[in-house]
């Protein structure tokens, strides 16, 4: 570890900080629909778009309707993409001639992947798939993905902060304000930025460079094994070429890290140079996978008039990021020690460490940070192999999606699941001193508490019920690229992330199959909807409630008591559940990598 | 809910044009428009033909050029198939390899420990970059197939040497390609010593 790089993390935060309350007071603006400076540019595409859909601005949704257009628009959308998928074939914007997306079940896993805010990818994109399928597809619903997830969160705080009302606001309109207002203007301007840093952005076919130097490869067979001859000596060939796969890829960056989506352009994802260039589109990169679940700590303060609140879930948050960024940094940092006759020291000239499936520009600080914030965003854009991460550094990653992303968290999601804590939080509180909670202004009840504990147990329970199959039947394990604890660690991160809507990978587990597919496909759609419709219940629920004032028993949400025994929430609920899983598969690597043994 | 899902139709067809169509299109005519060369993948043209990109690495395996890091994009360095190994930190298959390069790079330098990054495989598959110390590492056996001595090929490497970007993030870097394609520009390899 080096001061550099602890100065690279601690300044990544304060970016995170400063930009936190300039988008909180926006989003607030936006939602609340008060006049922004953009609105003489947006107004008139919003009122077109209302009345070509029919869509009614000024009319309000219960939560049940609300919860009924979000689920509406989020099958139609789907199926539209999958269609992008199976027809791209026959579509324009297609240079390299890619067939439809096969099989039907990766075609399926995609479309619910990108439906759900997961990106979890089962395909390469550079070989796969179109660049109208990229753009129309799949960069379409990192907006709309990324919308609905800060529309619900800003749904749950009307709940909060609203007396006595039937209506949590309307979906259509959120939606369209979300994206219009906020995602659009800075994915256009950001871009940009990324291009000046050297994303690609074209539409030309992939290039041909001529090699330097001709390399001599092996073969490979028609089924990709290695070639041999008959004596089983290598077949060589001599490859002069390399063709350098182009397309529209800063258009997509941009939002799939603003948007917490994480669906690379690329296989590489963030790794890619294409992608991620330089160490300052990873710095820009990094702040906006926080930026808006910041900005919505400030928002949730501002709508319920209480900033000192948001400010002490802030607070929460960024304490949850550094203990995990500072357990990854120190573990990267320390390297493989099974690794002989290589040098791992930091100096001037190298930054050491574990550097497999890590790129030199960025060394060991920027990934650790990475894979740390991807994990507590549910973003899942990787700019490093987590796979290939040191047994306590890949903990770390999986470990924060176990917290259900609450850790600035996933735009919305993270909120609105943080939200969840603190019902449970209050509830706790109020269980320790013997009076009924309360909740800025809002008596917690029965309903409330059970809403919010059937959003904490179903993700639990897709996920060890998926692994535990996956580990048992010989198509779960014949996926497996890692033997020992690190195979169980790929079986369990693939359905933690997958249900957690992240989409990183320990991607040596070959999941183009059949069954994780579809286990994988219904894994992210229930960790997506079946989450959200008790969390709308909660919030219709408190908006029709009404206000109690706060007396000398209310437990007080505005202070670091309050901060410190939210903490202790997310971290004993998450290690309660998985601890057992853990413990069999990084933990237990870590001890046998210590010991010398190998796999 | 009927009216909630015509709503939806409607909406899917009139955002996927503003998102899916307008607006990719759209940055791709400003990026072109602003910054063509960096948009269309920082290629290195020579007589005429695409040779490589600024930012894609390529293998080198004869001695006068600096090597990349190894590679486990498609059979090497492929640009249209970017990937990382994957191998876990316990899996005998990495340390297996690990063992065999550090072998190989340490027929120059024996007993040297290898700067990490030359025998582990980077994320995309073909990193553009070495450290300095992978760099300083190779500096004897290049030398020596330039024909050269290792103060001025050490002096080449510093022109290619880039330190953290505005001062402070991420790692100091050495571009090989750029560096391999300066080397033939100033000590050009006879015929002999490029087909050892």
């Amino acid at each position: 570890m080096t001061a550099n790089g602890w100065f690279q993390i601690l300044l990544f935060l304060f970016f995170v900080f400063l930009v936190t309350k300039p988008i909180g007071v926006f989003l607030t603006r936006v939602f609340n629909r008060d006049r922004t400076f953009l609105d003489p540019l947006l107004r008139p595409i919003e009122r077109f778009l209302y009345r070509i859909c029919g869509v009614d601005e000024n009319r309000e949704m219960r939560w049940t309707e609300y919860a009924t257009a979000m689920l509406l628009f989020s099958l139609v959308s789907m199926v539209v993409l999958y269609g992008f998928e199976r027809l791209q074939a026959y579509l324009p914007f297609n240079p390299q001639k890619f067939g439809a997306v096969n099989p039907t079940a990766l075609a399926f896993n995609t479309a619910a992947s990108f439906t759900t805010n997961t990106n979890w990818q089962n395909y390469s994109g550079e070989t796969t798939m179109s660049y109208l399928t990229q753009m129309a597809g799949l960069a379409y619903h990192n907006f709309m993905s990324a919308a609905v997830g800060i529309v619900l969160a800003i749904a749950f705080i009307r709940g909060i902060a609203r007396r006595q009302m039937q209506t949590i606001g309307n979906f259509w309109v959120d939606l369209v304000r979300c994206n219009l207002w906020v995602l659009l203007p800075a994915c256009i301007i950001g871009a940009l930025v990324l291009v000046s840093q050297g994303v690609v952005q074209n539409l030309k076919p992939y290039d041909s460079a001529k090699l330097v130097e001709p390399m001599q490869v092996q073969k490979t067979t028609a089924d990709g094994k290695p070639m041999v001859d008959a004596q089983g000596k290598p077949v060589m060939d001599t490859v002069t070429t390399q063709t350098i796969a182009q397309g529209p890829v800063a258009s997509q960056e941009i939002i799939k890290e603003l948007g917490t989506n994480g669906g690379g352009f690329f296989n590489a994802n963030s790794a890619h140079p294409f992608e991620n260039p330089t160490p300052l589109s990873n710095f820009i990169e990094l702040v906006l996978i926080f930026a808006i679940g910041g900005g919505l700590t400030y928002t949730l303060g501002r709508m319920t008039g209480s900033q000192r609140h948001g400010w002490s879930v802030w607070a929460a948050m960024a304490i949850l990021f550094l203990v995990g960024v500072s357990v990854a940094y120190w573990a990267e940092a320390r390297g493989n020690p099974l690794l002989a006759g290589t040098d791992q020291h930091t100096s001037a000239m190298q930054a050491g460490g574990n550097m497999e499936g890590k790129e030199v520009r960025f060394g060991i600080a920027n990934t650790a940070l990475w894979a740390t914030v991807t994990t507590d965003a549910s973003c899942g854009a990787i700019n490093g192999w987590h796979d290939s991460f040191t047994p306590m550094g890949g903990l770390i990653p999986l470990a924060n999606i176990m917290l259900s992303e609450v850790v600035f968290g996933g735009v919305g999601a993270g909120m609105y699941g943080m939200l969840i804590y603190i019902v449970l939080a209050v509830f706790i509180a109020g269980l320790m001193v013997g009076r009924t909670p309360e909740y800025l202004g809002k008596k917690i009840e029965a309903y409330d508490v059970k809403m919010a504990m059937l959003v904490v147990l179903v993700f639990p329970l897709v996920i060890l019920s998926f692994a535990a199959i996956s580990t048992v039947a010989s198509f779960g394990t014949s996926s497996i690229l890692n033997l020992g604890p690190h195979g169980l660690s790929e079986i369990l991160y693939s359905f933690v992330s997958q249900a957690g809507n992240n989409g990183s990978a320990f991607a040596g587990l070959t999941t183009n199959t059949l069954w994780y597919n579809t286990a994988g496909a219904m894994t992210m759609l229930i960790g997506r909807f079946l989450m959200i419709i008790p969390m709308l219940a909660i919030a219709g629920n408190l908006a029709q409630k009404k206000y109690v004032p706060p007396s000398l028993g209310t437990f007080p949400v505005t202070t670091p008591l309050f901060t410190v025994l939210l903490i202790g929430v997310v971290l004993i609920v998450g290690a309660l559940t998985f601890f057992p899983a853990l413990s069999l598969g990084p933990i237990l690597e870590h001890l046998l990598m210590a010991a010398g043994k190998t796999f | 809910m009927k009216k909630n899902l015509l709503i939806s139709l409607w909406m899917t067809i009139a955002t996927t044009i503003i998102f899916g169509l307008i607006y990719p299109l759209l940055v791709t005519g400003l990026a072109q428009l602003i910054f063509p060369h960096k948009a269309n993948g920082q290629l290195i043209q020579k007589n005429g033909e695409i040779i490589g990109s600024t930012l894609i690495g390529q293998g080198f395996s004869s001695p006068g050029y600096f090597h990349s890091r190894p590679s486990a994009a498609g059979n090497g360095w492929d640009a249209a198939n970017s990937a990382g190994s994957n191998l876990g930190p316990t899996n005998q298959k990495l340390i297996d390899r690990v063992k065999e390069d550090v072998l190989t790079a340490q027929a120059d330098n024996p007993g040297t420990p290898v700067p990490i990054d030359l025998v582990t495989t980077s994320a995309s598959g073909f990193d553009p970059h070495i450290t300095p110390a992978a760099a300083e590492f190779q500096l004897a056996r290049v030398a020596k197939a330039r024909g050269t001595t290792i103060d001025q090929l050490r002096a080449v490497v510093a022109g290619h040497m880039s330190g953290r970007q505005l001062g402070f993030l991420g790692e100091p870097t050495v571009n090989v390609l750029e560096l391999n394609l300066d080397l033939d520009q100033q000590f050009p390899m006879n015929k002999q010593a490029r087909a050892q």
